[in-house]
């Protein structure tokens, strides 16, 4: 018994340090009057900032903004990671863990600059852009970054291995003679991926779609750096809400209200993971 | 016997290992066929070469008299029941069994009545609804048969039909395989490393050694009539001797025996079945010999006693129970048997 709690201690004041601590501060602000000293704020028992959250359709905005996004970078990313899931899992052993690597490799690097070198890319005066004139395709600049697309690369970009190792370890698993029995049964090789691949990893693709879309839906560097102006998603709100407005018990109200709204995919994610 | 299946100078390798060395092998209309061989042998490859999960490097593959080794195995006539089952462990039994319909387009109430007739056919009707994994072993064979025989082939392939069931069942399943195969008119093409079910089950046996065939006929004449030292040892482990044919004589320096019989020139060695061996009271001259009992072991309706007949030779003989009481270990024995008994191998 002792050992135990000795074992466990660490663990719960980390929890304790940096999980339930920070929550209750945030709760705090959330529920504390907005004031214009420093902090910005008084602490007290108010619900105006939640109030604000309701009465302005900007915010809702905002959560829509980020659920959508965060929808179709995870669909971008499970489309893109079926495909480089197979083929990993089908390479021969010593190069599968090669191609790993090559996956994980982009995560070497730091996160910012891989934002950079897609805007280098991207940007008027880039490579691309560059590359397009150059050859006389174009003759003004196409305009790339800033733009939803941009903003849709460097997600998928960003999230693409959360996506691709549950898929990976799902069709490693899955019994090669199962592809086998339905093409002697006569289905086709798209056939057989629609009727067997795919229901049998359904799980892990729920999974590898979960772990892409709850860090997307809170994402704020890369529509930041690479979106459009207009893309108003829930974390570029909050951050202007925290570092521009100053309005901390609106920006806390809304980090509550995502952390509610994300709680629902965690369950179902860890409601799947707990699936036999 | 008209042939369903010609496999011609059928030629595969992986990588520096020859699977297959220029096979030649005819399955006839609803023939039982058994390719029997230990592991390495090939006829696992030749099964997955008529399914169409490999292609052969070189040779044809005759279906009717149509080359398939390039067509795929979603456009084969040729189904197969695989040694673990592969059922679809996400879709209900009629689902498993309805999966090859569903590709070819058949119509709904045809198709229905076809899934009740299979699953009668193997009698798990009522087990419609069941996933795979409700099922036990048995019982998801028959999923995985009923799902192969629903799409009525020509050619049916089983891969280890019987390996995966325990021993009661497997008895039971043989001759449920055989009525069903004499019920669906089909060719059966069964894989096995055990000589035994092969026997029992098969209308032909080609016993497959590095590649190759090495003999191919009805159970009882390569059982009786083995060709080669391997076909003798792989068939119930007969006593092969090695020594010199003389005139309509084979003598065995080592064992000090002479077999006296229709001795072919070629004849370098000879197969003597354990059944054959009689325990004489006495006995002098060819077709003959004494030895030690070395060890007895009962096995229900005989003994196998183990003869150590000098010279590093031991004889094994199967002393049926209506012979009396075996002898006891240690005890001097003489052996007999019939000149007719003595089978010469050529290799």
């Amino acid at each position: 018994m002792r050992n135990r709690l000795a074992v466990l201690l660490p663990a719960w004041a980390w929890l304790l340090i940096f999980v339930a601590a920070p929550a209750g501060i945030l709760g705090a602000i959330a529920l504390a009057e907005a004031d214009p000293g420093v902090p910005p704020f008084r602490l007290a028992w108010s619900t105006a900032g939640f109030a604000m959250l309701v009465a302005d359709d900007y915010y809702l905005g905002a959560f829509l903004t980020a659920l959508r996004v965060a929808a179709t970078t995870a669909g971008l990313c499970l489309a893109i990671a079926y495909p480089m899931a197979m083929g990993i899992a089908r390479a021969r052993p010593d190069r599968r863990v090669l191609l790993l690597a090559l996956l994980m490799l982009p995560f070497w690097t730091g996160f910012l600059l891989r934002v950079g070198a897609w805007i280098g890319l991207l940007r008027d005066e880039g490579w691309i852009n560059g590359l397009l004139q150059g050859l006389g395709i174009t003759d003004a600049p196409l305009p790339m970054l800033y733009t939803e697309g941009a903003m849709l690369v460097g997600m998928v970009h960003a999230y693409l291995p959360f996506a691709v190792l549950p898929l990976f370890a799902a069709l490693l698993r899955l019994d090669p003679t199962l592809l086998e029995a339905a093409a002697d049964l006569g289905a086709r090789p798209a056939i057989a991926f629609l009727t067997v691949t795919l229901p049998a990893t359904a799980p892990a693709a729920a999974a590898a779609f979960l772990l892409v879309f709850i860090p997307a839906a809170g994402e704020f560097v890369i529509p930041e750096l690479m979106g459009p102006s207009e893309a108003n998603l829930v974390g570029r709100v909050l951050w202007q809400e925290f570092f521009q407005n100053r309005d901390w018990p609106v920006a806390a109200a809304l980090a509550v209200a995502l952390l509610v709204l994300l709680l629902v995919p965690i369950r179902l994610f860890q409601r799947l993971e707990a699936r036999p | 016997m008209t042939a369903l299946l010609r496999a011609e100078a059928i030629t595969k390798r992986f990588g520096p290992t020859l699977a297959l060395d220029a096979l030649d092998l005819e399955i006839g209309q609803g023939e039982f066929f058994a390719l029997l061989g230990g592991s390495g042998s090939g006829k696992s490859t030749l099964l997955r070469i008529i399914a169409g999960f490999e292609t052969p490097d070189s040779g044809r593959l005759l279906l009717d008299g149509t080359d398939i080794a390039a067509t795929p195995p979603w456009a084969r006539p040729v189904n197969m029941m695989f040694q673990s089952y592969a059922l679809f462990p996400h879709m209900s039994v009629a689902d498993n069994v309805a999966y090859g319909l569903r590709r070819a387009g058949a119509p709904k109430a045809e198709a229905a009545s076809r899934i009740a007739t299979a699953l009668a056919m193997v009698g798990l009707s009522g087990f419609e609804r069941r996933r795979p994994h409700e099922l036990s072993g048995g019982q998801k064979q028959r999923v995985a048969l009923a799902r192969s025989l629903v799409m009525r082939p020509r050619l049916l392939l089983l891969d280890e039909p019987l390996g995966a069931l325990d021993a009661g069942l497997r008895e039971r399943t043989g001759f449920e395989l055989r009525a069903l195969q004499r019920e669906t008119g089909a060719a059966f093409v069964m894989v096995t490393h055990d000589q035994e079910e092969a026997l029992a089950l098969a209308d032909r046996v080609a016993l497959l050694d590095g590649g190759r065939i090495a003999q191919v006929g009805p159970p009882r004449e390569i059982y009786e009539r083995p060709a080669s030292r391997f076909v003798a040892r792989f068939l119930g482990a007969a006593n092969v001797l090695e020594g010199r044919a003389a005139q309509d004589r084979f003598d065995c320096p080592d064992a000090g025996i002479t077999c006296a019989g229709a001795i072919p020139a070629d004849t370098v060695a000879i197969a003597l079945r354990p059944e054959r061996i009689r325990i004489a009271a006495a006995g002098e001259g060819p077709n003959t010999a004494r030895g030690i009992v070395q060890d007895v072991a009962f096995r229900g309706d005989d003994s196998l006693v183990l003869v150590d007949l000098g010279g590093g030779t031991t004889l094994r003989v199967a002393h049926p129970e209506e012979g009396g009481p075996p002898p006891a270990r240690g005890a001097a024995v003489t052996l007999a048997w019939e000149a007719a008994d003595v089978v010469p191998l050529a290799s």
